[in-house]
């Protein structure tokens, strides 16, 4: 380093890019979100070929490669797989910490479903069972449902 | 495969903040050093491959800002957005297709932009970025899933940190050599459980290069040529949901497949020292069951073992890893760099004795979505 620059702040720039972008979520996604925002319902697809119920849902398997046309009920229940309390906090976060993250099988489907506890975080435990809380105004987001609860 | 080698390698010290360099300006030394090591002049460099990615570095087509600085000028230059060990595979296909020599260089600044918004950023927009997810809690998820499988105590995981600070007192490019405990990880604060400050990486700032030649240029070079014996990557699901976060299935394929062009059987008796890519304490041992190491579940046994310490059978992160210093994506390759270095017989007072064959590993995406495995040597 240049003798000259350890005993001064080195100039810097301060930038911020914000780039607006509108993400068409698809014909599956669509259905999904929809269904969580007017019905309270949560949708999945099922693999014709290999019968994995994914949730979010899936148009196509990537394990077997074939396109998946087939709509299921899941339930809004199901077991937790995986957690993790964060304790830090920036700003994309949906909500203050502690929060947990958590990988929840819901019933009835084959792959893990992440979304968030807000409540009771010293009780989490993998195995419990949780149900979805459902937010009073919904907007089709992954954020209709506000969080899971312990059963 | 045809013969290649590694001719040359470089790396600038990593630290928090680098504020008297631009990223040209790092990538500028380490080309320079990296020639310098080969003997060779950069009109020897008829190929350049740099590592780098638009939203860390906050500009698009972040390759072309430092295409002058790498020599890139009148020459075929591309750029590969993920780990560096990717970015070094790309430019070995290039020496197999036909190029004399690929320089690969990478750089990397965390203290210019921020980590969690950025790696927030590598999940879907639709279903999970909204949840606020980045790499530290995606990760964190992993370790509870891999821990709980098995009944991991965070204690074997803190063992990873501590052996690996301590590894890099040895290591002079090292950014985070420390002396700590087991108690010391274990009291440092929370960030995402089971993790804790001392079981997550730095943020830190470097750059990295290394060239990769055909024969003729090899047989050109001064220093020990480092042959690549074998190579491979795969990929695995993209949702997390989707994949059974304790068994890294992607890195078994890469392994197995790099390991058969090796022609090597049995990794542990064959590898002599391995440097992997741990941004988090538990991923060392998850990624050496992986590797083929040990059986699944018992990877945190390792340490206590005295297998993977620097006396150990194999050796692993002599440099301190990624615990010790972790520029994205320049990380990976400086774990090829370091394997290189231990089997140029180059490694200072890092050096594993006699090593002549060395494995390095990288990974892209949350958890390890898709890992790369090279095997080098010093024979032919
Ligand atoms: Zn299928």
């Amino acid at each position: 380093m240049a003798e000259w620059l350890k005993n001064v702040e080195p100039l810097t720039l301060k930038g911020q890019i914000a780039v607006p972008y509108t993400w068409w979520v698809g014909e599956t996604g669509s259905r999904f979100l929809i269904s969580l925002r007017d019905d309270q319902k949560i949708l999945g697809t099922r693999c014709k070929a290999c019968g994995t119920v994914y949730v979010p849902p899936r148009k196509n398997c990537g394990r077997c490669f074939v396109d998946i046309d087939e709509w299921v009920d899941v339930a809004d229940e199901g077991v937790i797989e995986g957690y993790t309390i964060v304790h830090y906090a920036y700003p994309v976060q949906p909500v203050k910490p502690p929060f947990a993250y958590v990988l929840i099988k819901l019933d009835g489907t084959d792959v893990g479903f992440l979304h968030l506890i807000k409540n009771d975080l010293g009780r989490i435990k993998n195995g419990l069972r949780v149900k979805a809380k459902f937010k009073g105004e919904r907007t089709g987001s992954i954020l209709d449902i506000d969080s899971f609860e312990l059963i | 495969m045809d013969n290649a080698a590694i001719v040359g390698v470089a790396q600038t010290k990593y630290e928090r903040r680098k504020k008297d360099q631009i990223f040209a300006d790092m990538v500028f030394d380490v080309t320079r050093a990296a020639l310098d090591d080969a003997g060779l002049g950069i009109g020897d460099i008829d190929s350049v491959v740099t590592v780098s990615n638009d939203f860390f570095d906050g500009r698009t087509i972040s390759g072309m800002a430092v295409g002058d600085a790498c020599g890139g000028e009148d020459k075929n230059i591309s750029t590969v957005s993920g780990d560096g060990t990717f970015g070094a595979f790309y430019g070995l296909m290039r020496v197999l297709s036909g190029y004399k020599a690929t320089i690969v260089v990478a750089h990397y600044k965390g203290s210019e932009g921020s980590v969690p918004i950025t790696t927030n950023g590598m999940f879907d927009p639709i279903f999970h970025r909204h949840l606020g997810l980045d790499a530290i809690s995606s990760a964190a998820i992993q370790a509870n899933v891999y821990m709980t499988r098995y009944g991991i105590r965070e204690e074997d995981m803190a063992q990873v940190s501590v052996k690996n600070h301590g590894n890099a007192k040895n290591n002079p490019f090292a950014q985070l050599p420390m002396d700590i405990t087991v108690a010391d990880v274990m009291k440092s604060r929370k960030i995402a459980e089971p993790l804790k400050l001392l079981d997550c990486c730095p943020i830190s700032d470097g750059a990295a290069a290394i060239i990769i030649a055909n024969e003729e240029i090899a047989a050109k070079g001064t220093k020990k040529p480092v042959w690549i014996k074998g190579v491979a990557h795969c990929c695995e699901e993209y949702f997390l949901g989707d994949r059974d976060l304790a068994n890294p299935v992607a890195l078994r394929d890469a392994a197995k497949r790099a390991y058969a062009m090796a022609g090597i059987k049995d990794p542990v008796a064959e590898i002599d020292v391995a440097e992997v890519l741990e941004p988090f304490s538990y991923m060392e041992p998850l990624w050496l069951e992986g590797l083929g190491f040990c059986k699944p579940g018992e990877g945190g046994q390792l340490i206590g073992k005295g297998m993977t310490t620097m006396g150990g059978k194999l050796p692993v992160n002599p440099s301190g890893g990624a615990l010790s210093a972790n520029p994205i994506l320049v990380a990976g390759l400086a774990r090829l760099i370091e394997a290189a270095l231990q089997v140029r017989g180059e490694a200072g007072a890092r050096q594993v004795k006699n090593a002549d064959t060395a494995l390095a590993h990288g990974f892209n995406g949350p958890c390890g979505q898709s890992h790369c495995v090279w095997i080098v040597s010093g024979k032919k």
